[in-house]
């Protein structure tokens, strides 16, 4: 069956049989390996990728499910070699350890931002609230998109003050 | 991209991880993400009986579809004799199973095909015969006469006994206990739990058809004993094996032994000549690979009239499974279970243990715990707070009276361990300080007062990690040293090669900030290698919180080595004396004249291109660290709950944790350690559970049953620390990675039971869920 998607802003096909799930479809056909499986059951979020602007959990779509959709994955979160906001969140405030449920965190935390410009620490841990994290604790995870939110409002206030203040990036 | 990155990066500086770029833009390289060209994918068939004989196995059907290309069973493995291996504590398992199946979840055959999707198609097709024999689920039924022999196929196995083991001193202990004023008893079973890393296990085994070299990708926390394992299993020369540990998505254990899937993966790749890779699924992982704990412990100890400990007698039974495969040191049993007195300074001590095999998965692993520490802290953090509350003393007071005291360290217990250093009160002292206690017992009484169900619970444990020194640890034979290999390149930047490997404890920074402080080089120029068998110096691997204390210490001396090497060429640099010349981070300078310098820069340019007469060129060095003894983490941690009444629901309201691990490293990563664990310690404690029903069908096989704590239940934590370093390691730092989740369960369960003590409940066994709460107190007839 063919199916083609718009897959971090470029144009993806293949030829593939109607049960192949989204995850294994960006996995094994494009090799774009940063969304991971983690669990059989909706459970994890390890596979989360974003679907026309929503985080879905790519283990519990088939790929066909979203065939001429807008595909949004971890590897397209930086824009060319500097790292996006959330990223430099991440990792100024020790948001990952292993990194395994880095990328769907990451994915969420955009999307969460994307909606509330500031969110609190309790909307953020409902965000997130489909993903495990299996290392941080989600205390850190937290403070990461917290952090990510300053800097883009700091991105977007025309002065560039704010912005060297927030900290980090490239 | 790190705000940290002019930092240089020496101990003590929470510079941010070198380790996350790949990840953060999704380029890490997970086990699952290699592909071989010609590789082919296996899947597992597993026994969906946790006891039965195998009558017979058909395996045409499965043959027969398109894709496949080989279907192995136990046979064809015995031709080969791999039906069978050696666990980690001398046992044998089963491979693929060839006579019966002996827990659910067991692996009986496997597909090889070119896709996973055909792999798992034709495993379903595979038509096994079984005739269902009685199922064994605890210690209790596998002791009873007449109860089915799981190990007959051991020579000599007449019942499911696997051992007995003793430590401590039977008769000063029974003496004690005649003289007590007091005997506190406390009955409890820390369940089977399962450390479940996100990332599941896998690997990709390569064997060369013309070399014959095996490389095998695996998901290891332990690459070197692992090849030095399969060198053993398949008669590979060990040459011709290199094990890779890629990235790992944690491991907290899982990760340390060898499953079967590898043994056959690697069998099918060389049979076949192609690569074949295996990743287990979320229910493979949780029914059949390494679980923790299963533990059923009694504890007496014995008290003066002044609530002073006299002495602690404690009896185990441990459910083994179905082959003994525990992962820890040869000598001991249980583990380093006889930590068991803990912080306390207990005269004497008797400890006694058996374990059993049941119809269950094989494992033992120690999830994030230094082999069975986790039990022992368990057990008398809760006895020593079941103990104040039967003498009316409040718990702190009890821990506080009887703690080892500062200066009775280096202290000898009773069960003869030789504890490094401590300051017990000081971590108690922050604890209580942070939690306002004493005003928090006032609002406990008041809001009792009204009825409501609230408590606080303590926690002074003391770990005992960083396995060990050689002469009393080894895992079949091995010792457990570690090695650093450090090389210096011309223009000052280093590689640094470790037998260890990180699951995400932040090895590529922590370890060369070591390396930044002991030699001067920058963080940023030293580049940390590991999980590679060809490319790294032996180890025994990353596990029981042993990397900084064993590896963390080779690499401070390789450091020093080259330190002392380059100091030579500073000398003849500087055309001084070497006795004249003094060391400051990144520089050896003329005494008294410090305008005249070199660095170490300097210095390792001149080891490729200026050396004194006779000098030996290059500046690298290797080094085997054998611990002169464990280290000896602890802490004290104190929650606080709410219990409801109507429905049982424990809310935690405060966790506060005061560890102590002497230096630190990089204190960012040991928070984050920390807070990890925490969390791992509240899931123990209220949601994670691996059981079984009386047919030995496992309940906790995925993750809507297995419950992990998301971002909604896990409680915030407050974090303190006090600084005792260790005397005997160089940098004075211990083992971190486990300490939370070893002190924590206790603390957890011990504030509910204070919260419910009113009722006169003295104990739920974990999980601690709102059933079993809201049970205790309808049996002491509370309602809403
Ligand atoms: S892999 Fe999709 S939710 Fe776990
Ligand atoms: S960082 Fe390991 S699972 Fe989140």
């Amino acid at each position: 069956m063919k199916v083609s998607m718009r897959v971090n802003g470029a144009e993806k096909s293949g030829d593939i049989e109607p049960r192949v799930l989204l995850v294994d479809f960006i996995r094994t056909n494009l090799g774009m390996t940063g969304t991971h499986v983690g669990c059989d059951t909706s459970s994890c979020g390890a596979c989360t990728v974003l679907v026309n602007g929503d985080p879905v959990k790519s283990c519990t779509l088939l790929a066909v499910q979203v065939d001429g959709s807008e595909v949004k994955t971890i590897e397209g979160i930086a824009q060319g070699a500097a790292l996006a906001p959330i990223q430099v969140g991440f990792h100024e405030e020790h948001g990952l350890q292993c990194g395994f449920c880095t990328p769907g965190m990451m994915l969420i935390g955009e999307e969460l931002i994307s909606r509330i410009p500031n969110p609190t620490d309790e909307q953020i841990r409902w965000a997130i609230s489909g993903n495990i994290c299996r290392c941080t604790g989600y205390m850190n995870i937290v403070k990461a998109v917290q952090h990510a939110a300053k800097l883009t409002a700091a991105a977007k206030a025309p002065a560039g003050k704010e912005a060297a203040m927030a900290g980090g990036g490239e | 991209m790190s705000s940290t990155l002019h930092m240089h990066g020496g101990i003590g500086e929470s510079i941010k991880r070198k380790e996350d770029a790949r990840f953060l833009r999704g380029q890490g390289h997970f086990l699952d993400d290699f592909v071989l060209p010609r590789m082919a994918h296996m899947a597992i068939l597993r026994s969906p009986h946790a006891h039965a004989r195998i009558k017979s196995i058909d395996t045409a059907a499965a043959s027969a579809k398109p894709g496949v290309i080989a279907v192995v069973t136990g046979e064809l493995m015995a031709q080969h004799k791999l039906a069978w291996m050696p666990t980690l504590s001398g046992d044998t398992q089963a491979v693929l199973a060839t006579d019966k199946v002996r827990f659910q979840g067991q692996e009986v055959a496997a597909v090889i095909a070119e896709t996973k999707y055909q792999a798992e198609d034709a495993r379903d097709l595979i038509e096994v015969d079984y005739e269902i024999l009685q199922a064994i689920t605890s210690p209790d039924q596998a002791k009873e006469s007449g109860s089915a022999l799981i190990r007959d196929d051991k020579e000599g196995q007449k019942d499911n006994h696997i051992y007995h083991w003793e430590s401590g001193d039977k008769a000063g202990t029974q003496a004690a206990f005649a003289k007590a004023h007091k005997v506190v008893r406390l009955n409890t079973f820390y369940p089977r739990c399962h450390p479940a890393p996100l990332e599941t296990c896998g690997c990709i085994a390569d064997v060369d058809g013309v070399t014959g070299k095996a490389t095998i990708y695996m998901t290891s926390q332990a690459p070197h004993a692992i090849r030095t394992v399969f060198a053993l299993v398949a008669g590979i020369p060990e040459h011709q094996i290199r094990i890779i540990s890629p990235d790992i998505g944690g491991g907290f254990g899982n990760k340390v032994p060898v499953y079967p899937g590898y043994v056959v993966a690697t069998a099918a790749s060389l049979l076949l000549g192609r690569p074949v890779k295996w990743v287990e699924d979320r229910t493979e992982n949780l029914i059949s690979t390494g679980f923790a704990r299963d533990y059923h412990m009694t504890g007496d100890l014995a008290l003066d009239k002044d609530g002073k400990m006299l002495a602690l007698r404690v009896h185990l039974d441990s459910d083994n499974g179905a082959f003994f495969a525990d992962a820890q040191p040869s000598k001991f049993k249980a583990g380093l279970f006889h930590i068991v007195t803990g912080s306390y300074d207990i005269p004497t001590a008797h400890v006694t243990a058996d374990g059993y095999y049941t119809n269950k998965a094989p494992g033992g692993v120690a999830y994030r715990c230094s082999f069975r520490v986790t039990e022992a802290s368990y057990l008398i953090e809760r006895l020593v707070s079941n103990a104040a509350m039967e003498i009316g003393m409040d718990q702190a007071e009890i821990r506080t009276k009887n703690f080892i005291q500062p200066e009775q360290f280096p202290y000898t217990s009773a069960t003869g361990w030789i504890y490094d250093s401590g300051d017990y009160p000081k971590a108690m002292d922050v604890a209580l300080k942070q939690l306002g206690y004493e005003d928090l017992k006032k609002d406990v009484e008041a809001r009792r007062k009204k009825g409501e169900v609230t408590g606080i619970g303590i926690a002074s444990f003391t770990e005992v990690v960083g396995a060990g020194p050689g002469a009393d640890y080894d895992i079949l034979g091995l010792r457990m040293f570690d090695s650093a290999e450090l090389r210096v390149h011309p223009t000052g930047k280093a590689i640094l090669k470790l037998g260890v490997k990180s699951q995400g404890q932040g090895h590529e920074t922590t370890f060369a900030q070591i390396v930044a402080e002991e030699l001067g080089i920058p963080a940023q120029d030293v580049l940390v290698m590991e999980g590679d068998t060809d490319n790294t110096p032996y180890g025994l691997g990353t596990y029981a919180s042993r990397s900084t204390p064993v590896a963390g210490a080779a690499t401070a001396m390789v450091s020093r080595k080259l330190r002392e090497k380059a100091r030579k060429l500073a000398a003849h640099l500087l055309e001084a004396a070497e006795e004249d010349l003094e060391w400051e981070r990144g520089k050896f300078f003329v005494k008294g004249s410090p305008e005249k310098f070199k660095t170490i820069q300097e210095a390792a340019f001149a080891a490729y291109t200026n050396l004194p007469e006779g000098m030996e060129p290059g500046l690298e060095g290797v080094h085997y660290y054998d611990p002169p003894n464990m280290t000896y983490p602890f802490g004290t941690y104190a929650v606080v709950v709410d219990v409801d009444k109507g429905t049982g629901q424990v809310k935690v309201k405060r966790m506060v944790a005061v560890d102590d691990c002497g230096v630190r490293i990089n204190p960012m990563i040991v928070e984050g350690q920390i807070q990890g664990g925490l969390t791992e310690g509240y899931g123990i404690a209220f949601m994670e559970l691996i059981t079984f029903d009386a047919e030995g069908n496992c309940i906790g096989s995925n993750l809507m049953d297995y419950l992990i704590p998301g971002s909604m239940e896990t409680p915030k934590f407050e974090i303190g620390q006090t600084v005792t370093p260790s005397p005997h390691h160089p940098l004075g730092a211990k083992g971190v990675g486990e300490s939370a989740t070893v002190g924590s369960p206790a603390a957890y369960v011990n504030a509910v039971i204070d919260a419910l003590s009113p009722y006169g409940i003295t104990n739920i066994d974990m999980p601690v869920t709102s059933d079993k709460v809201w049970a205790a107190l309808r049996s002491k007839g509370v309602t809403e």
